[in-house]
């Protein structure tokens, strides 16, 4: 891959993610009730997959280095969880 | 599983000019990117940063010798335990042994020519260069007082201090963290020598890559920490401020998961240089190698799961407080499965008591009392009567100042042959292992009591039937300072009128002991070839033979 096209299609990847930044700020205002936070979610989501799968190049990737990047889901997946086991009981038992 | 022994073979010494004759221009040193040279760059950075923080710490001491405020106002006071922390924790404590002697020593032991990404070792050490500049100009400008976990909401919505460039120094020391992880992880998997197996790294390796694994994954969440509170606080973003939908507890749990794996930062370098000297001066292999290395695995593992010990009276969910709290009697038992192979490695050994093997035997009882005060505070009933005292402060000194520092120390002993070429004076040095080890007992050891009593941490006042503890503290701290600037001065003096060292004056195995003192630029003439593993201090199945003195810079000249 030329310089060129490795500029090119990372100047996309970035058009893409900024486009999705406006999405995510414009959804903030129009009244989902709770789905505001899934469609904010949703579009994290597919940040990430932007970023991951193409920015990063694990789509292209051998087994071991998305091995490696599934340690840092696996990671993260701990500190949501046990966070959540706080925040998510918080109340209980009041 | 395998046995551990030494490479077969001496390696020819190369007869190229040592690492330190490479240049003597400052360009040939701040330009460098020979991982020994940046090893002594972070020394001296560390070293700096080290009686910066003691300085810190000594006026704090001298303030509490009295129950009256009469040395520092209560605002100078919490800047003063905020430097102290600040310093000691993100610029000494946790870039002291794995930037320090895991640059030097990693490519050395594995029997590589230098780490994966040289010019990315020194841009590690420009970084924390930078984020240090920061912090001390947040100092000499007037100083930070939320002390050094920046717990929201007084860190974003009250304090008046220099919050900011305190945050954005610890950011870019981060990032000099998680790049060092990096290299590190790179140069162990890429660049070991043939036959180097990973059952036959020394544990010292081991230990610094699952150091590196946690600065990997731990820091960017400390990163992320940082950017919050720069967003609350200069933004204005509503996120942990609880009057406009925010929660200052998740703050605690976004800082205590990169801190509380911190804390396996700090320590899990100690017990590779442990487990290094141990078994070098009982002249006795690892007990139980296998066993060493997974439980430093399980430790740098389960280390992420235990954040919440840290929370249990900040308004987080009984529940949640049950699971961190099983979670973190978990993490104990790797930490004495270390302990227990240690004290078996010792068993029936030959062993010498010289300041290194000091230094380390310290570590071990001073490491053990701290890791079981550590299950008190995770027990949350004794939790909820000592969180917020001197209990807490004595455990986590016996931790990372009686653990990390007295194995740094242990460290420099060792490896000082090796990274100059000279011996110290071994009578002062045992000397200052010995008032180390006592300094420090008699100025922690009242703490836990008062602690226990009731004194709260971050106070400059206290109740006068709490005095004597304190000036018992005060007293040893200034043994402690006495034990601390001794190394310096001898260590110093060896530079000059020391001994030439030889190549393995203690008589060790290891890759890093079969080259020259000091290395040349590329480390070996050739790259050596491992066919048996670390630490064949004697035959397997077979005690060590009787102790043979050691005559100290005679045999191989380097």
């Amino acid at each position: 891959m030329s310089v060129w096209s490795l500029w090119r299609r990372n100047l996309l990847i970035w058009l893409a993610l900024l486009i999705l930044l406006g999405l995510t700020f414009a959804l903030a205002y129009i009244p989902l009730g709770p789905f505001n936070i899934v469609a904010a979610l949703g579009i994290a989501a597919i940040k990430v997959g932007l970023v991951s799968f193409l920015f990063m190049g694990l789509a292209r990737s051998s087994a071991l280095i998305r091995l490696a990047a599934a340690a840092g889901i696996f990671w993260l997946i701990v500190l949501f969880s046990l966070t959540l086991s706080d925040i998510l009981t918080r109340l209980s038992g009041r | 599983m395998t046995t551990i022994a030494a490479p077969s073979g001496d390696l020819p010494v190369s007869s190229e000019p040592s690492y330190l004759s490479a240049g003597y221009t400052l360009g040939s040193w701040l330009g460098t990117s020979d991982h020994k040279r940046i090893a002594i760059l972070y020394a001296i950075s560390v070293t700096l940063f080290f009686f910066l923080g003691g300085i810190a710490v000594t006026i704090v001491r001298v303030e509490l010798f009295t129950p009256e405020a009469d040395v520092v106002t209560a605002d100078t006071y919490n800047r003063l335990f905020t430097l102290h922390g600040v310093i000691m924790v993100w610029f000494f404590m946790i870039p002291s042994i794995p930037n320090i002697f895991g640059n030097f020593l990693l490519p050395l032991m594995i029997g590589a020519p230098d780490v994966a990404f040289p010019r990315l070792n020194l841009m590690s050490w420009y970084l924390n260069i930078g984020g240090a500049s920061l912090t001390i100009y947040a100092l000499i400008a007037g100083g930070v007082d939320t002390g050094w976990t920046f717990y929201t909401p007084f860190s974003t919505m009250f304090s008046n201090t220099h919050v900011l460039a305190t945050a954005a120094g610890v950011f870019l020391a981060g990032f000099s963290s998680i790049a060092t992880g990096v290299n590190f992880i790179a140069t162990t998997h890429m660049l070991r020598a043939p036959g180097m197996t990973w059952f036959r790294l020394p544990l010292f390796v081991w230990a610094i890559y699952a150091t590196s694994i946690v600065m990997v994954l731990a820091t960017p969440v400390l990163a992320i920490t940082l950017i919050l509170i720069v967003a609350e606080r200069w933004l204005g973003l509503p996120i942990f401020d609880p009057s406009r939908g925010g929660d200052p507890v998740l703050f605690q749990h976004l800082f205590w998961f990169y801190s509380h794996p911190a804390v396996y930062i700090m320590v899990l370098p100690a017990m590779g240089v442990v487990s290094e000297v141990i078994t070098c001066f009982a002249r006795r292999r690892v007990f139980g190698y296998t066993f060493m290395v997974y439980a430093m695995i399980g430790i740098a593992g389960i280390g992420f799961f235990v954040w919440g010990h840290h929370m249990f009276v900040a308004g987080m969910s009984p529940y949640a407080g049950l699971i961190f709290s099983f979670l973190s009697f978990v993490v104990a038992v790797p930490s004495a499965i270390k302990v227990f192979n240690w004290t078996a490695t010792l068993y029936r050994g030959q062993i010498s008591f010289d300041a290194p093997m000091l230094y380390a035997l310290g570590f071990l009882g001073l490491f053990t009392i701290g890791g079981l005060t550590g299950l008190f505070l995770a027990s949350i009933p004794v939790d909820v009567h000592v969180t917020d005292t001197y209990f807490v402060v004595a455990h986590f000194h016996y931790i990372m100042v009686g653990g990390t520092v007295s194995a740094f120390f242990a460290a420099l002993h060792f490896w000082w042959p090796k990274i100059t070429g000279r011996l110290y004076p071994e009578t002062w040095a045992r000397f200052a292992a010995i008032l180390m080890f006592f300094g420090f007992n008699f100025t922690f050891f009242p703490q836990f009591i008062v602690g226990y009593l009731g004194m709260p941490r971050r106070y400059h006042v206290y109740p006068p039937e709490f005095q004597v503890y304190n000036v018992l503290s005060s007293a040893g701290a200034v043994i402690l300072a006495a034990a601390y600037l001794m190394p310096l001065g001898y260590l110093a003096w060896s530079l000059v009128w020391g001994r030439r060292a030889g190549r393995n004056p203690w008589d060790a195995t290891g890759l890093e002991w079969q080259t020259a003192s000091p290395p040349p630029r590329e480390n070996f003439p050739r790259t050596p070839h491992v066919d048996v593993g670390p630490y064949d201090y004697h035959p397997e199945g077979m005690s060590p033979a009787p102790y043979q003195p050691r005559h100290r810079g005679q045999g191989d000249q380097a």
